[in-house]
């Protein structure tokens, strides 16, 4: 859910990018940065050779000497020494898109940041707090490979004219932030960070922050707070993060998954990142497959693979066959669901799953067979949502209390038909009226339910009113 | 009185057929916002960080700008509560000095993050994941075995301070659901936590037999994978990575 609020603002103020792009390309062909066009038209699966995260199940030496031999740390000097512009335009040719959640173009990111300085340093803060139920994805990346991160926050870093960059770590995951320091540890003993890191002329320094258990701190402006040691409440924005951010300093957030794909989108080309996955939705992704699959795994695959493809290749199909599917829930909790039909053609990118009322979000499948009692799933979902509303805005902080005491309801029948449209209602007035996306993450899967199962509820409240009546007569 | 009222009302719920009494919520948090002095818990307790710990605190707070060491909050309560087993309030003044702050401002973060255990937590704090992934993978039927082994309810202590039982919210690691996050070794300088994953009821049984016994249980997946690649033949990722250099461009 990291960003989503700020794209939300920033692309109505700015208008899409690519309509920007278009516009200006009328006179003289593409400007200097826009993605290669997309010839292919079926995607996925993904080559071996062409996987970012080539030690994602651990198999290898996650330590500096085993991640030299994968090719991280290759010719990072070089990079460097290409200078600021040229990175982030290679970032725009790849056409990546935030992988937090919220899919906000990267490189469009990182060049609000080139603005003329004031004094002030920047900083890169990297939002390592994944806790979208679902999500797993950043965990495996910190843990197996450690040194893609490392790496990418230094040219991250150096992109934006950073002067360190915070890793904010969940507190749960002790160990992955272990391996993390033991990263950074071995990076500055042979020379990749700190002063004049890579032998570039370039100072930067890297440093974890362990958080203390909060989802909220997944929010861009709640983990600055956090960072500055205060309550995760998310801050009103404007002014944006990139103008007043951690310690009152220019500072651009990003997911780990973001950052770690960037050395490798240098090395290989934005052209050979773009020339996976549709327009607009360019590149490779991790997907976490978890719930009722045979063989719940995460996996690196081609943007834009079919929904069908994905579950059936990589997690061993749904339990009970794929005609036993009930819903999924494709980016994690705070996305609504899809039920099976949608299932069927839908592509895993941004505009297709928009297209189907839903969200790429963190490609976090949560796949729901037919034995699943739906309604008590999303009921667990808004009773995690109440439990982390930060309290700052009324419309969550009671709204989604109220949603999750109807919801539970529900689960029983134990309500009127009329109390769905009220519950909607409900939805829809806490939606969009707080300060950051928590609660339209709470409203969501509410909605995508009562799009898509009405008929069950009404069934559950019926059976419910014609039990109390027997025990009546 | 209120709450008295909520819980008659709910007892009489389901005969009756009646709606649960609709107050507002007072409780964000899973424990009690208020400090009451208790033996176990009162200002007077004495709190120092040990010379390992005071060390700690130095590099914590190197890593933070001047003017804004306030940053090294909740590292410094996290370190309170690795050395002291939980966080009492004298550790929560302690760090107030050291950040050289109102105590208020301590008190604001520690009732904020929910890893912050304000009462006496067991050697073994079991934390059980039943957001929706891993109960739809059989959580409940973990959290049961649990407390029907160790005779407790969610939130509470054995008496011989060796087990909390803990009820969280996602843990991040849903495909290898369902999972028991365990911090071990709270007392020692060097803190292991162990993610148990892929959990069956069985595994779980051996897991507290283990901790039972003084034994560390093996941390990670129970299913006989090593991290989250799917089960069996791998999918992916089949051969050797490719070499360092491989597909780089040539103008770099």
């Amino acid at each position: 859910m990291a960003s989503r609020i700020v794209s939300r603002i920033i692309l109505s103020k700015y208008g899409y990018p690519a309509t920007i792009l278009n516009l200006r390309g009328l006179s003289s062909g593409p400007p200097p940065g826009t993605p290669p066009p997309q010839t292919k038209t079926s995607f996925g699966p993904l080559a071996d050779e062409d996987r970012v995260f080539t030690n994602l199940y651990g198999r290898h030496d996650w330590r500096l000497k085993g991640a030299m031999k994968r090719g991280d740390w290759y010719k990072t000097k070089e990079i460097l020494l290409k200078g600021s512009d040229w990175i982030v335009n290679e970032l725009k040719t790849s056409g990546l898109r935030g992988r937090g959640g919220a899919g906000f173009p990267t490189g469009m990111k990182w060049s609000f940041m080139n603005r003329p300085g004031d004094g002030r340093p920047k900083y890169l803060v990297v939002n390592a707090d994944e806790g979208e139920p679902g999500t797993c994805k950043d965990r495996e990346i910190m843990r197996h490979d450690p040194h893609k991160l490392v790496e990418g926050c230094l040219i991250a870093g150096r992109a934006i004219g950073a002067k360190a960059a915070y890793i904010y770590i969940r507190g749960e995951f002790y160990n992955e932030a272990s391996n993390m320091q033991v990263a950074i540890a071995e990076a500055y003993q042979a020379g990749f960070l700190g002063k004049n890191a890579c032998g570039s002329g370039y100072d930067f320094d890297v440093f974890m922050h362990r958080g203390a258990g909060a989802y909220i701190c997944g929010e861009e402006t709640a983990l600055i707070e956090s960072i500055e040691g205060k309550q995760g409440k998310p801050r009103l924005k404007p002014p944006f993060p990139a103008d007043v951010g951690v310690f009152g300093c220019p500072t651009t957030v990003n997911n780990v998954e973001t950052i770690a794909v960037s050395p490798s989108i240098c090395r290989r080309g934005g052209p050979w990142f773009a020339s996976f996955g549709r327009t607009r939705n360019s590149g490779t992704k991790l997907f976490n497959i978890s719930g009722h699959v045979n063989r719940p795994c995460t996996v690196e695959e081609e943007m834009s693979i079919p929904l069908k493809e994905l579950v059936e290749i990589h997690a061993g199909g749904v339990q009970g066959g794929w005609d036993n599917l009930l819903a999924i829930i494709p980016g994690g909790s705070s996305t609504p669901l899809i039920p099976k039909s949608v299932c069927e053609d839908v592509l895993m990118d941004f505009d297709g799953l928009v297209a189907a009322q839903t969200s790429l979000g963190t490609a976090a499948l949560i796949v729901m067979n037919k034995q699943t009692d739906i309604v008590k799933a999303i009921a667990r979902l808004i009773m995690f949502y109440k439990h982390e509303s930060c309290g700052q805005c009324t419309p969550c902080r009671e709204g989604v209390n109220w949603m999750n005491k109807m919801i539970y309801r529900f689960v029983d029948g134990n309500a009127k038909p009329e109390e769905i449209d009220m519950l909607w209602e409900i939805s829809k007035q806490i939606e969009g009226r707080s300060i950051c996306a928590l609660a339209d993450g709470a409203a969501w899967p509410v909605q995508g339910l009562i799009r898509h199962f009405r008929p069950e509820l009404e069934d559950r409240m019926r059976k419910f009113a014609e039990s109390k009546q027997c025990a009546a007569l | 009185m209120l709450p008295t009222l909520r819980a008659a009302v709910n007892s009489l719920k389901g005969p009756l057929g009646l709606r649960s009494l609709q107050t507002t919520a007072s409780r964000a948090h899973d424990s009690l916002f208020v400090h009451r002095d208790t033996p176990e818990d009162n200002p007077d307790i004495p709190f120092e960080f040990s010379a390992d710990n005071k060390k700690r605190v130095e590099a914590i707070l190197a890593i933070y700008p001047e003017g804004h060491k306030r940053a090294a909050m909740i590292p410094l309560l996290d370190l309170a509560q690795r050395q002291y087993g939980w966080l009492p309030i004298s550790a929560m003044h302690h760090v107030a000095d050291i950040l050289k702050l109102p105590k208020m401002r301590v008190y604001e973060v520690a009732t904020f993050y929910t890893m912050f255990m304000r009462k006496p937590t067991g050697k073994y704090h079991l934390q059980v994941c039943t957001t929706t992934p891993c109960w739809l993978r059989g959580s409940n039927e973990i959290l049961d075995t649990i407390k029907k082994n160790l005779g407790l309810e969610v939130g509470e202590t054995s008496s011989d301070k060796l087990f909390t039982i803990s009820e969280v919210e996602c843990l991040g690691a849903c495909v290898n659901a369902p999972m028991v996050q365990i911090n071990d070794d709270y007392y020692a300088a060097l803190v292991l936590d162990c993610l148990q994953e892929d959990l069956t009821v069985q595994d779980t049984e051996e897991i507290l037999a283990d901790l039972k016994a003084g034994r560390k249980p093996k941390p990670g997946p129970r299913s006989g994978r090593y991290a989250a690649e799917p089960i069996g033949e791998p999918t992916s990722l089949k051969g050797e990575p490719p070499a360092a250099g491989f597909g780089v461009r040539a103008d770099l």
